[in-house]
């Protein structure tokens, strides 16, 4: 083998195809997919649909949620302005259903963020400090395991009280040890990679790795799970609710509605049926919008 | 740039000892990973490792899986800390107080992986991942960027063209050119080469041991060529280090290596080689059986489990690899090498 000439440059011997393809970042690669998932995108509409309702809910709101009427209890879809009938103290259900919408999404969404970033953090750290310090945190979390989630989370906002915050609380704590162990698992397959150690061969500290080589690739997983449990913190919200560990009466919150509606399920069935349609609805969408962006974002790197 | 200036060898600036003093001393290393759940065992993979690297040279460090080669590259380069033994880089002893710290012993050595694509981080554009170094060393940014394209444009790639892909849009040729670059980036005087070429295909690998030798030159780097293919490390290397199960088997000079190996083992590793010549056939393989187990190894010399000339002085004592700080001198820890040992082969070979 003879050595190449150095007078040459370097980069005449190796032949630089152009690419055949744009060349696309990792996030434009997770948004062409997206685009060309219609499933994904028509969930993502009721799920968009469904957030604009809750934050216009004044604008959109035909009547006041809150305003009783006698004459008018318990009636069937489209009586009177009514359009989907009203509950059993006369308010207007579909204004109702709008105004628990704010609840159920804040109530599915806070607990979910408050978790990611706490389990996510706990995770990481103990991911990639590993030893002691993992150990120590991830038997804390199984301490959590033992418990059934929603007993967990019944027996904490039972402990605390009823209540929008307690409740909250109570997810928050039900969701950080499954997001922690999702972030630690993604911290501990990076952090036996040799970029990592590249990293670490050119000086940079803990806390640099971290931010410019475990993070990102941290992310996506911790940023899947959650979007599957925001449906699950939708459910258990409601439930806390319909046993009266949630928001009080007379706040407009589908679980509640539920719960009040149910003596009342032989007089009108249908108007009874609607929170939890509502609760359907929005779980299954944020259910498959996540798993439309799991698909999305599973791009072979 | 500082590049320009490292490339010519009368202006080497970071050079402090002068061309005498060897870049890298290291005097019985010695890494031993405990075994979990097996108290007071430990797996020895790096067990009393002594040698030197000169300036400008290629020392070749060859052996089978698992003897600790990259065991002893990470020791280099304190990416493990080793138990036992010292590393003098330049002069400077590595670790203590009044020596060289971690961060200047890291700027000038740098590594460069086997495994090219799980050495790059793939959510990083590569020109990212070749500025990282430069960019933690204290550049700003822009900086690091164009130290980056100057370093992309030095391994052969097009800054522009492959800067801005990811990992994943390269072929395993262009990933280890960009390892390569990433490494050079924070302009090191001594890269680690640990199987740099093992999982590219022989064109290309071609390519990038031209490269890495015409890198070498201009940019007056010493390198050490951590291998398990004797063809590549008798190319690349001007002196050649034989490892067996943690220790040093044999060292010397390329040439002396390859034809007059002294050990034993080296000697069946070089039988063991396919011949390109189908007249010379190998019929019967010159070693069998794997490595003992590293974590409970064969008493006195290492290779006696597996060596044609075992005798019981070899169970008994621990062959010594004999004076070897000259840099022509060849030597191999076997006893039938040394005349005194009591081997009935001794003093023979």
């Amino acid at each position: 083998m003879s050595d190449i000439a150095l007078d040459k440059p370097l980069d005449s011997f190796d032949q630089q195809v152009a690419p055949a393809t744009l060349v696309r970042g990792y996030w434009q690669s997770v948004f062409y997919r997206l685009r060309h998932d219609p499933v994904t995108l028509f969930f993502a509409a009721i799920v968009m649909l469904i957030v604009l309702a809750a934050i216009f809910a004044p604008l959109v709101a035909p009547f006041d949620p809150y305003k009783e009427s006698v004459i008018s209890r318990l009636k069937p879809f489209g009586w009177k302005d009514y359009l989907l009938g009203s509950d059993e103290l006369g308010r207007d259900m579909l204004s109702r259903l709008i105004y628990g919408g704010r609840v159920s999404l804040l109530m599915g969404i806070v607990p979910v963020l408050i978790a990611s970033l706490v389990g996510g953090l706990l995770g990481v750290v103990g991911g990639f400090v590993g030893g002691r310090v993992n150990t120590v945190i991830m038997r804390a979390m199984d301490v959590f395991y033992a418990f059934p989630s929603v007993l967990l989370a019944v027996a904490v906002a039972g402990a605390m009280g009823g209540g929008m915050g307690n409740g909250m609380l109570a997810l928050t704590l039900v969701f950080i040890p499954p997001m922690c162990r999702v972030a630690e698992t993604a911290t501990t397959q990076v952090r036996a990679l040799d970029y990592i150690e590249a990293a670490r061969a050119t000086g940079a500290g803990t806390i640099l790795v971290i931010r410019y080589h475990v993070l990102g690739n941290v992310l996506g997983p911790v940023f899947i799970y959650a979007s599957s449990l925001v449906s699950v913190s939708i459910l258990l919200a409601s439930g806390l609710s319909f046993l009266g560990l949630g928001v009080r009466p007379p706040t407009a919150d589908w679980g509640l509605m539920l719960s009040t509606l149910r003596q009342s399920i032989y007089v009108v069935p249908f108007v009874c049926a609607l929170p939890g349609a509502a609760i359907f609805v929005t779980s299954i969408s944020f259910n498959l919008v996540s798993d439309g962006l799991r698909a999305a974002m599973d791009v072979r790197m | 740039m500082a590049l320009a200036a490292a490339s010519n060898p009368r202006l080497d600036p970071p050079d402090r000892a002068g061309p005498a003093q060897p870049l890298l001393i290291a005097r019985d290393l010695k890494k031993h990973f405990p075994v979990k759940g097996a108290r007071g065992k430990a797996v020895q993979a790096v067990d009393g490792v002594s040698f030197t690297v000169r300036k400008g040279e290629t020392l070749g460090i060859v052996g089978e899986s698992g003897c600790g080669k990259s065991t002893l590259a990470r020791l280099l380069l304190h990416l493990v800390s080793p138990d036992a033994g010292e590393l003098v880089f330049d002069g400077d002893a590595v670790g203590v107080a009044g020596g060289i710290a971690l961060n200047a012993l890291r700027r000038q050595v740098q590594i460069v992986f086997q495994d090219s694509y799980s050495s790059l981080n793939p959510r990083m554009p590569v020109r990212d991942s070749v500025a990282f170094g430069p960019f933690i060393q204290g550049r700003k940014k822009a900086e690091a960027r164009d130290i980056a394209r100057a370093i992309l444009g030095k391994v052969g790639l097009d800054a522009n063209l492959f800067g801005p892909r990811y990992p994943h849009e390269l072929s395993g040729g262009q990933k280890q050119r960009v390892n390569i670059a990433r490494a050079l980036a924070t302009d090191p005087r001594m890269v680690i080469l640990d199987e740099p070429v093992s999982a590219l295909d022989k064109s290309v690998e071609a390519q990038v041991l031209n490269l890495l030798r015409a890198l070498k030159r201009q940019l007056n780097l010493t390198y050490v060529f951590i291998s398990h293919d004797l063809n590549v490390v008798r190319y690349i290397s001007d002196r050649v280090l034989v490892m067996y199960l943690g220790r040093v088997v044999e060292l010397g000079p390329v040439d002396a290596i390859f034809e007059q190996p002294l050990h034993p083992y080296t000697r069946a590793l070089l039988a063991s080689h396919p011949s390109m010549d189908p007249a010379r056939r190998i019929e019967e393989p010159p070693i069998s059986g794997d490595p003992p187990n590293p974590i409970d190894p064969p008493s006195g010399c290492r290779f006696r489990t597996r060596c044609p000339c075992a005798e019981p002085v070899c169970e008994s004592t621990v062959p010594v690899l004999g004076e070897w700080l000259d840099m022509q001198s060849h030597v191999a820890a076997c006893h039938m090498q040394d005349p005194k040992s009591g081997h009935s082969k001794a003093g023979e070979a």
